[in-house]
This record gives structure tokens, C-alpha cells and sequence, in this order.
């Protein structure tokens, strides 16, 4: 474990990071070819003559792929240009099927941009944008022969073409983020906008974004940057998070005691929880960029590029905006909605039908979302309408029912749909509030818990809610628990 | 030869045109194995090769346009519809060394990932 | 006469003859001549009979098929599904497409018979066809002669009746150029005419597949076939397609020609130029006006295109490299595994343009030399443009020399100067073909060999191309003066 450097040496340092993305995305077939574009399957049955690489095979452009990669910009603020191309990016590679990749060079689709994020507690942030662009992703090469499944060591390498063509976003940012839990709010603000835009489905776990990430330390009140090291082989947000914070810890140590940083990419390794040199600063590659020839160029139009605009709707940050600053939801609770698009489409629609949204957001996060895990059926699939919801609130807020006999509502809602209010009063769960009907359940509760009684007169004030219990119980859950506890209390003194 | 504005202007053009040529390092980037007689013998060629190709620094191209394609078609693109992959027997086939599903080969040493 | 496609296919429409009885004929041919000639690294035979089969049981159904049973020989770099298609390299020596080029489905749905794959330059680089590693092909009307090349293979085929029609593929007059050497009419079409799905690539921005046949109707049969957009090929144009064959004007009234300054035929030796002299006063005899045109800018043609089309050949065939399919010689690692199988398989004027073309793209470089020579190609497609705004059809010579022996350039520069007059036209992306016009005896030798003109029109005009060159066929029927040399062939 690299040593961490304690708060004071740590304060005295800023750590400046920036990240690389690819993330796949979620069209029905490949970037150049009509191979269907899958996670899993056999090895090497998603692949035709193009996206292997065959003599005289050619490419022919998604223009699916190219709409999503705008949409992607248009989501983040950034420009996209009237011209773009596609240009061979030449590099050998036992992965690569035609040795050379398809990618964007010097006109990529979109430029600029910027992501906002929230962090746990809140606090909003941003990162700028250099560039997204579209490429097509290489296949997969697992190493054999070592034990480990490393590259260094193994005897030969097995390929999967599958995943070759895949259509890949490479979303670059500039070096704006500060600290490792920026980066994972970052990541999370590209993840929940790309599962909004169904641009992609982005797990790490399935490979559909890869994230690298280029990191430096400087003085806190230097402005020139410091060395960079670029930090790979990271799979999970978790990881990513780790990684970094495991990455300045040891450039502050490099430096602390008198060392220099040398620019190389490391790789993470999880199990050890360190960072250890994939290769030194080697040659730079040479990938002789130029436009390639089987394709044609393209021209976006200024009404193709609002036409995709007018499809981008609200994104997560500006709902987290109004969760957190307009209804004043927790970022826990802002967040977990926003997570899950269909569940914050009905709280929508039960805050928009409602006064009181946070307690909304506690219904559909609490007993709603509770009986859809044990029932398998989506919040929104369910026989609750919104509406429903929102008078269930008002019903509570009015003091008609208590917050349990609500819990009941809501399954009997549940089960059956219909409006909460009928409910009530088919069922005659109204909440009790008349004073001698609760009195006489009093009465009857103080006569057969004298001993409790005689405790809580004697200073023993934990019986006082055993009590309130018995009377609830007595009413069927129906007394008004505050008017029991008043009376309760009353009574004993 | 008098040299067209632009190229004249481009210190490095200049030099790019009068540089001998690193055989070995264009071999590596082709993966190219040459024998030191091939190093010499296809270097003797370019070098004498460029300099027939040196005619083109007459010509003044500062306000050309590069070709990108002489058809001047834009966005041809196909719709995302899937069609039939090939049958893996037929993927392995002509494969030089299979692994089962795999194409296999040797270890890769410090190469790109 | 040996039968032309146009007449093979309607006595097969019409039942006179079957498409196997063809099939079986031409068979026997390449079996009498091809030991000699050398044209085919592949026969085809039981493949097709099997199709000829398939053909009359469609004509006996009552379809018409524009090419019915006519013979036809596929230049091996066009991948045609279960068969070894080399690209006449070691490197793919016992490769076996999995799949077929779309030109060739369009024939074959057409109803032509695929007879074998033939010889060529390997990766279609080179003017002689001498290098191919994997067999030699000689000039059916001088067997110590080259045929040409790249397609030399496709070209000996229909010269020595061991084909009718033939595919070639052009990059930078690897169809005009062996047309010209082997007495046939060669054609390229404009730059996206014809799908180059399957079509093995050199230089992407230049390759273009077309037809060689004994008349310009046949040609012209061909093309009408092949050509065509294609959604596999992204870039095929999206045009309609003007038929071309029985559309053919026989005469030349009203036609500027356009005879273009730079291609003088002084520096030539005399009986050469006398060809073209000759050849021009026959184009005024039929009707047409010589107009003096200017390509400035031609002169720059090869440089340019030995700069642009190394570059994209050096990226195309970085694909070769022993994992996926061909051939592979082992390595301790990766890396020395594609340095060794590269080195073995590739041969040297296929490593040279790959060495130029990466040097070329390199970093410091692309600026200089690879952008530099697309900017000259825009200036020389304008200079076209230009010129064609005076003229209807530019005239040239395909080749400044007929068919030369083997081995005889044996400097690399020297070779290149036999496309000096049809690269530029491949640089520009136009229509052009080589027709043959006449016959010198060369210096060394006593055999008259066949030269073409080529003939350039501007973009998507090969209605008109093969208009001219059909009236210019027509009326010298040059073509039928020479007698191959090989035995038992038809004149």
C-alpha cells in the first residue's frame, strides 16, 4: 500500500486530473458493418469480411452512430462542426483487424463542452470538454501462459473479434478535475447522461466505458502543470477512485522526498491496491493520420444538428438541480431517482399532482420502490397511479390517516390501483382524532398495564411508548398516535 | 528549380525534402524485417525515388484544396440494421493458427494497448 | 471470327447454343493454349460447368440474361467466395475468399461464366505483370514478350481466346496499359461506377474495376452489368446509369478531340508517333475535329501519384500480417512474427511502395509529400475540366512503347514512365479505355506488336467514351490485322 501523506504535506499540494473515455454505443449494429453489436456471444461469431480486417472488405459509416456522438455534444454544450471526417489512425496491433483504426483526427464530431457533476455532499462542479469523436473499437486480446492473465510474461495471445467495430465515443476532458471523488462524480455525471440519452448503456464491468485517466500534482499555488502519468487498467468506478487517490499519494511522495515525476503510464493493479509502470515514456507513435479514402466526408446541416437537440430533454444535472435546489430532495434521494429515469418520470408526475414533493420522493423511494423489488414489478409499471400518490399525501397532510395507515394505502393501492381516498373511506381507515373514542382505548390500555403504569409514574419513561403501542393496537392503528401520547401522558400524571 | 512560395517558406519542408531517408525506421513502422542489403539497396531507391518526386515543390498549392475525394460525394452512411455474420468455421478457416474459437498469436512484448 | 459476347449470349438466349457447350469450348482452349500463355493462376473448371448448368436451366425458364454463357476470366485480386483468390502474392498463395466482390455477383447473376482467376502484378502494382510470385504470363502475339500489367493475366486471357470478357482493375492504367500490349479493348470507368466491395485494395482513391473484350460492344456489355451503386462500397456513386451497350454512335460528326499538348509524341521514336498520326487523321476521317488542348499540370502526374497511391497502399495492405488469415511465419513475439511473415510474403516492389507510402504519411513528412500531392491532383483534375470545356474527347497514346521483353526495365523509375499518360487520367478520376489502333515491329524483335489509344472523356460520360472509341473500332478494325502468336488460336 503506498503510504498516505498526512493532511498538512497533502494541503500543500493540488492535484490536476483529466480523463479519457471510451464508451460503446448502444446501436443495434457496428460501426462499419452490419454485425450485430452485443456483449458476449461466442468467440469470433459477430464478425463478417469488414470487421475483420479481410482483404478487399470495405467500411460503411452507422449513421446512427454519428446521431448519438452529436446528441453526446449537444448534451454537453459542445459545438459541432459543419465538416467532420473520418481519418486511419495506422498502428500494428494483433486486435486490430486491418492494422490500422478507423477514428477522428483533426475534425472530430464535436469540440468544447462541459460536464457538470454534484458530489455526495452536494457540492456542484465542472469539467470542460476538449472533444468527443467516433471510432470504431478494436477486438480482444486475452493473454495466456502466465498465470495472471498479464500481457508481460505470457506465452501467446488469443483474439476475439466480436468486439471489433463496435462503434466507440472517446470523450476527452481537460485536466479540470481536482480529486479523486471529482472524478467519480464525473464519471457519473457522463454515465447518467448517456443511459438518458440511451447513447449507451455504460458499465464498466462489460467494457462499454473504459476510462483512463492522466494525473499530476503541482504546488497549490504554482501555475504551470506538473508531470503527468497516465493511469490505466482501471474497471470500476470504485477502482477509479482508488487509483487516483493511490496516484497522488505517491507523486507527493516522489516529490516530498526530493524525486522527480516521470511521465509513463502505469497500470492499477486492485488486488495490491498500487499502481506499477506498464512502459516508460517510449517513443511517441507514429500513426501517420490521414483522411481515409473509402470514406466520404461529412456535412452536418444546421437543421439536422437542431433536430437532434430538440430530442435531448432534460438532462440529469438539470433535474438534479430541481430535486436537490427546487424541491429540496437529498442528494441521496436526488440521486437515486436520477439513476433510475423511469421511477423519476412517475415522481414526477406525483410532485407535479402534489404540495409536498419531498415527501413525494419518500414514498416512491420507501414503501413504493420496497414492493416493487419484492414483487418484481417496476414502480411504474405498477397499478399505483401518481395521482394516487399525491392524494395519499394530501390525506396524511390533512391528518385524514397516519403515516402507517398510509404504509397500508399504499399496498392496498398496490394490489388493487384505485384512488387512495376511496380507499380510506371504503375501508374506514380514517385516523381516529376524536377525543373520547381514543380515550376510551386510553382507558382500556391503562387497566391492564397498571405495572407499566406504576414504572412510568415512578420515572421510568420507555413505557410511555410501549403504551402509545398498545393503544395503536387497541384502535387498529387508526388513533391519532399524537393525541394517544397526549392523553397517555395526562392520564398517568 | 525555382520553389513555389509556400514550400520556400516551410524551413522544414525544405529539409524534409533534402533529408536522407531512415530506411530502418520506416521498415519498423511497416514491420518490415530487411536485411542490411535491402536497408541499403531500398534506401538507394527512395532517395533516388524523391528526387523525381522533388518537381512537384514547383508548383505554387497555397491556396489548393486537397483532394478528398474526387467523386465530391458527402455522408454516405448505411442504416442500423443488422445483416447475416459469417459462420465461425468460415472466420477460423483460413486462419493461420486457431485456438479453439481463437485466432492465436505469439506473446506481445511492450506493444500498444 | 471468334464469336463476341454480344453474339455468344443471344445464341445462348436464344437456345442455339447451351451455355455448357460454350463453357466446355473455352475450356478446351485454355487447356490448348494457356501452358503457353500463362494467363490463369486458378481454373475454374468444374465451378463452371456447374454454373453454365445453372445458366441454361435459367434461360430454359424463359429468362433473358444479358451475358449469357459468355466465358469470363476474373483478375485474381477480386475475391470470388470458395476460391483461392492470390492477388498473385505469396502472401495469400492459399487463401480462399470467404465471400464475393460485388462486381463479379452482378456477372455471374448476368449469366457469365467464371472460368478461372488470372495472373497479375502482385497487389496489382506494376506494368508488366512480372510481378507476380506466383507465375509468369507472356504476350499471346510475342511470348518473350511482357503482357502488360497490372491485369496482364485478364488481358493475355481474351487476346488468346482463353476468355471473351475479362475483369480487370485499374489504379493507375493497369487496364489501359495491358489492353494496349495485348491487342484488346481495355476500360475504365469513372472513379465510383463500379462497387470495388471485394476488389483487393492498392489506392482506395484510385482502384477502379473494368472489362476487357475483344470489341468495345462487349465492353460496353460488360460495364452496363458491373456498374452501379453499391451500399456495401460507401464510395460508389449514387448516379443512374446511362446503358451504354446497342447505344454506340459509329461516327464522329460534331466530336472535338482533344490532342493534348503535353502528350506530344515527339520524344517518341518515329514509328510509334506515325501510329498515333495515323490514328488522329482516322478520328478526322470519320467526322471529328482535332482540337489543341494544354494539361499543364500532367507532367506532375507521376510523381503525384507515386506519392498518393504508395500512401494508401501502405495503410491498405498493413492487414497482411499473419493473424487473421494467409500466410504466417512464426516469431518469438508478435512483432517479429509480422516483420518475418511480411518480409517472406510481400516482394520487393510491393515492400518498396509500402516503404515510400509509410515514409511518405510519417510524421514530418505528410505536410511535404502526401497533402502536397493531393493538392497537385486537385490542379491536375482541374486541368482536365478545363480542357474538356474545349473538347469532347481527349486522345492520347495508352502506352509510349508496345510490349517490351522481359526483364527489360529493370530500374523501378523506368517502369513507373510506362503509365505516364494514363495516370494522370486515373488521378483525375475519369472514364478512359485503350482501343487498339495499330502495330509497330519494336527495335528488338520481329513480331508486330499492338498499341491502344486511350481515349478520356470527363466524369460519368462512358456513353460517350465508348461512343467514339465503338466508331473509331468500327471503321479500322485494327484489332483483327495482328495474329497472336500462339498455336491453334482464332485471329
Amino acid at each position: 500500500m503506498t503510504a498516505v501523506a498526512s493532511p498538512e504535506i497533502r494541503a500543500k499540494y493540488q492535484a490536476v486530473i483529466g480523463l479519457e473515455c471510451h464508451v460503446e454505443l448502444k446501436t443495434a449494429t457496428k460501426m462499419f458493418c452490419g454485425c450485430v453489436n452485443e456483449f458476449g456471444g461466442e468467440p469470433n461469431t459477430h464478425v463478417c469480411p469488414v470487421c475483420l480486417g479481410m482483404p478487399g472488405a470495405l467500411p460503411v459509416p452507422n449513421k446512427k452512430a454519428i446521431e448519438l456522438v452529436i446528441k453526446a455534444g449537444l448534451a454537453f454544450g459542445a459545438e459541432i462542426p459543419n465538416y467532420s471526417k473520418f481519418d486511419r489512425k495506422n498502428y500494428f496491433y494483433p486486435d486490430m483487424p486491418k492494422d490500422y483504426q478507423i477514428s477522428q483526427y483533426d475534425m472530430p464530431l464535436t469540440q468544447g463542452g462541459v460536464v457538470r457533476f454534484w458530489l455526495p455532499d452536494g457540492t456542484r462542479g465542472e469539467c470542460r470538454l476538449t472533444r468527443i469523436h467516433l471510432e470504431e473499437d478494436t477486438g480482444k486480446s486475452t493473454h495466456a501462459g502466465s498465470g495472471d492473465g498479464r500481457i508481460a510474461g505470457s506465452e501467446y495471445s488469443l483474439v476475439d473479434f466480436n468486439r471489433a467495430g463496435v462503434p466507440l465515443m472517446e470523450c476527452v476532458s481537460e485536466p479540470d478535475i481536482r480529486s479523486a471523488e471529482e472524478a467519480v462524480a464525473y464519471l457519473d455525471a457522463l454515465k447518467r447522461t448517456f443511459v438518458e440519452l440511451a447513447v449507451s448503456d455504460v458499465k464498466m464491468e462489460e467494457g462499454s466505458l473504459r476510462c483512463d485517466a492522466n494525473v499530476s500534482i503541482r504546488p497549490v499555488d504554482a501555475q504551470t502543470l506538473g508531470t503527468k502519468t497516465e493511469i490505466k487498467n482501471m474497471n470500476s468506478f470504485k477502482s477509479v477512485q482508488r487509483a487516483i487517490e493511490s496516484e497522488i499519494s505517491r507523486q507527493i511522495g516522489v516529490l516530498e522526498s526530493g524525486g522527480r515525476i516521470v511521465q509513463e503510464t502505469r497500470g492499477w493493479d486492485e488486488a495490491a491496491g498500487t499502481t506499477h509502470v506498464m512502459r516508460s515514456k517510449e517513443e511517441a507513435h507514429d500513426y501517420r493520420y490521414f483522411p481515409d479514402p473509402d470514406l466520404t466526408p461529412l456535412e452536418i446541416a444546421a437543421g439536422d444538428i437542431e433536430h437532434l437537440r430538440a430530442e435531448v430533454r432534460e438532462l440529469p444535472f438539470e433535474r438534479f438541480e430541481r430535486y436537490a435546489d427546487g424541491f429540496g430532495l437529498s442528494v441521496a434521494q436526488a440521486s437515486q431517482l436520477i439513476d433510475n429515469p423511469s421511477l423519476a418520470e412517475y415522481f414526477d408526475r406525483v410532485a407535479s399532482a402534489s404540495s409536498d414533493p419531498q415527501a413525494g420522493a419518500n414514498h416512491v423511494l420507501g414503501e413504493l420502490s420496497r414492493l416493487a423489488n419484492e414483487t418484481g414489478i417496476a414502480v411504474a409499471d405498477s397499478k399505483v397511479r401518481p395521482k394516487a400518490i399525491a392524494e395519499l399525501i394530501e390525506l396524511v397532510a390533512a391528518k385524514t390517516i397516519n403515516s402507517k395507515i398510509a404504509k397500508d394505502v399504499i399496498t392496498r393501492l398496490w394490489a388493487e390501483g384505485g384512488s387512495a381516498k376511496e380507499i380510506v373511506a371504503k375501508e374506514g381507515l380514517a385516523q381516529v382524532s376524536d377525543p373520547s373514542t381514543i380515550e376510551a382505548f386510553v382507558d382500556e390500555v391503562l387497566g391492564s398495564n397498571e405495572k407499566i403504569v406504576a414504572d412510568i409514574r415512578g420515572g421510568k419513561d420507555k413505557g410511555l411508548q410501549f403504551l402509545v403501542g398498545q393503544v395503536m393496537k387497541a384502535s387498529r392503528g387508526k388513533a391519532n398516535p399524537k393525541l394517544v401520547e397526549e392523553l397517555l401522558r395526562k392520564k398517568i400524571v | 528549380m525555382a520553389l513555389a512560395a509556400e514550400d520556400a517558406a516551410c524551413t522544414f519542408g525544405e529539409r524534409a525534402w533534402s533529408m536522407p531517408i531512415d530506411v530502418r525506421y520506416v521498415a519498423k513502422l511497416a514491420r518490415l524485417a530487411l536485411s542490411p542489403d535491402e536497408v541499403e539497396s531500398y534506401g538507394a531507391q527512395l532517395t533516388d525515388f524523391l528526387t523525381h518526386v522533388d518537381a512537384l515543390r514547383e508548383l505554387d498549392t497555397q491556396d489548393v484544396p486537397a483532394t478528398a475525394q474526387v467523386i465530391h460525394a458527402r455522408n454516405v452512411g448505411r442504416e442500423d440494421a443488422v445483416t447475416p455474420c459469417l459462420a465461425r468455421d468460415e472466420v477460423l478457416a483460413g486462419a493461420p493458427q486457431a485456438y479453439g474459437s481463437y485466432f492465436r498469436v505469439p506473446r506481445i512484448i511492450g506493444a500498444e494497448e | 471470327m471468334a464469336q463476341t459476347a454480344m453474339e455468344i449470349a443471344a445464341d445462348v438466349n436464344a437456345r442455339r447454343r447451351s451455355a455448357r457447350e460454350v463453357t466446355r469450348e473455352a475450356l478446351a482452349r485454355i487447356e490448348r493454349t494457356d501452358g503457353d500463355v500463362g494467363a490463369y493462376l486458378t481454373r475454374l473448371d468444374e465451378f463452371a460447368l456447374e454454373h453454365a448448368e445453372g445458366v441454361d436451366a435459367r434461360v430454359g425458364a424463359g429468362e433473358t440474361l444479358p451475358l449469357a454463357g459468355v466465358p469470363l476470366a476474373i483478375k485474381d485480386n477480386m475475391c470470388v467466395r470458395g476460391t483461392r483468390t492470390t492477388c498473385g502474392s505469396k502472401i495469400l498463395a492459399d487463401w480462399v475468399a470467404p465471400y464475393t466482390a460485388t462486381a463479379v455477383l452482378r456477372l455471374l447473376e448476368a449469366g457469365a461464366i467464371p472460368l478461372g482467376k488470372t495472373n497479375l502484378d502482385e497487389f496489382a502494382m506494376g506494368s508488366s505483370c512480372e510481378n507476380s510470385a506466383l507465375g509468369v504470363t507472356r504476350n499471346p502475339y510475342d511470348l518473350e514478350r511482357v503482357p502488360g500489367g497490372s491485369s496482364g493475366g485478364s488481358a493475355a486471357a481474351v487476346a488468346a481466346d482463353e476468355a471473351v470478357i475479362a475483369t480487370g482493375s485499374d489504379t493507375g492504367g493497369s487496364i489501359r496499359e495491358p489492353a494496349a500490349f495485348c491487342n484488346v479493348v481495355g476500360f475504365k470507368p469513372t472513379y465510383g461506377r463500379v462497387s470495388r466491395y471485394g476488389l483487393v485494395a492498392f489506392a482506395s482513391s484510385l482502384d477502379q474495376i473494368g472489362p476487357f473484350a475483344r470489341t468495345v460492344e462487349d465492353a460496353a456489355l460488360v460495364y452496363d452489368v458491373i456498374a452501379g451503386k453499391d451500399p456495401m462500397d460507401a464510395t460508389s456513386v449514387d448516379l443512374p446509369v446511362e446503358p451504354t451497350a446497342r447505344h454506340l454512335r459509329d461516327d464522329l460528326n460534331g466530336i472535338r478531340v482533344g490532342i493534348v499538348r503535353e502528350f506530344t509524341t515527339d520524344a517518341l521514336p518515329a514509328v510509334v508517333a506515325d501510329v498515333y498520326s495515323i490514328a488522329y487523321r482516322e478520328l478526322e476521317k470519320l467526322g471529328a475535329t482535332l482540337v489543341d488542348v494544354s494539361l499543364p499540370t500532367a507532367q506532375y502526374g507521376l510523381a503525384t501519384y507515386y506519392l498518393i497511391a504508395p500512401a494508401e497502399c501502405s495503410s491498405n495492405l498493413a492487414r497482411f500480417d499473419g493473424v487473421r488469415y494467409g500466410l504466417r511465419v512464426n516469431g518469438s513475439d508478435v512483432t517479429e512474427m509480422y516483420e518475418k511473415t511480411r518480409a517472406a510474403g510481400f516482394g520487393a516492389e510491393v515492400k518498396r511502395r509500402i516503404l515510400i507510402g509509410t515514409y511518405a504519411l510519417s510524421s514530418g513528412y505528410y505536410d511535404a509529400y502526401y497533402v502536397k500531392a493531393q493538392k497537385v491532383r486537385t490542379l491536375i483534375a482541374a486541368d482536365f475540366a478545363k480542357a474538356f470545356e474545349r473538347c469532347d474527347v481527349i486522345a492520347s497514346p495508352a502506352a509510349s512503347s508496345p510490349a517490351f521483353r522481359f526483364n527489360a526495365k529493370s530500374d523501378p523509375y523506368s517502369m513507373y514512365l510506362m503509365d505516364y499518360y494514363t495516370i494522370p487520367v486515373s488521378l483525375a478520376g475519369l472514364p478512359s479505355l485503350s482501343v487498339p489502333c495499330g502495330a509497330v515491329i519494336p527495335e528488338d524483335g520481329t513480331r508486330p506488336m499492338p498499341m491502344g489509344l486511350q481515349l478520356v472523356t470527363p466524369l460519368f460520360e462512358e456513353r460517350r467514351l465508348l461512343g467514339v472509341a465503338n466508331a473509331f473500332e468500327k471503321a479500322t478494325q485494327h484489332a483483327s490485322k495482328l495474329t497472336p502468336q500462339i498455336a491453334g488460336a482464332r485471329a
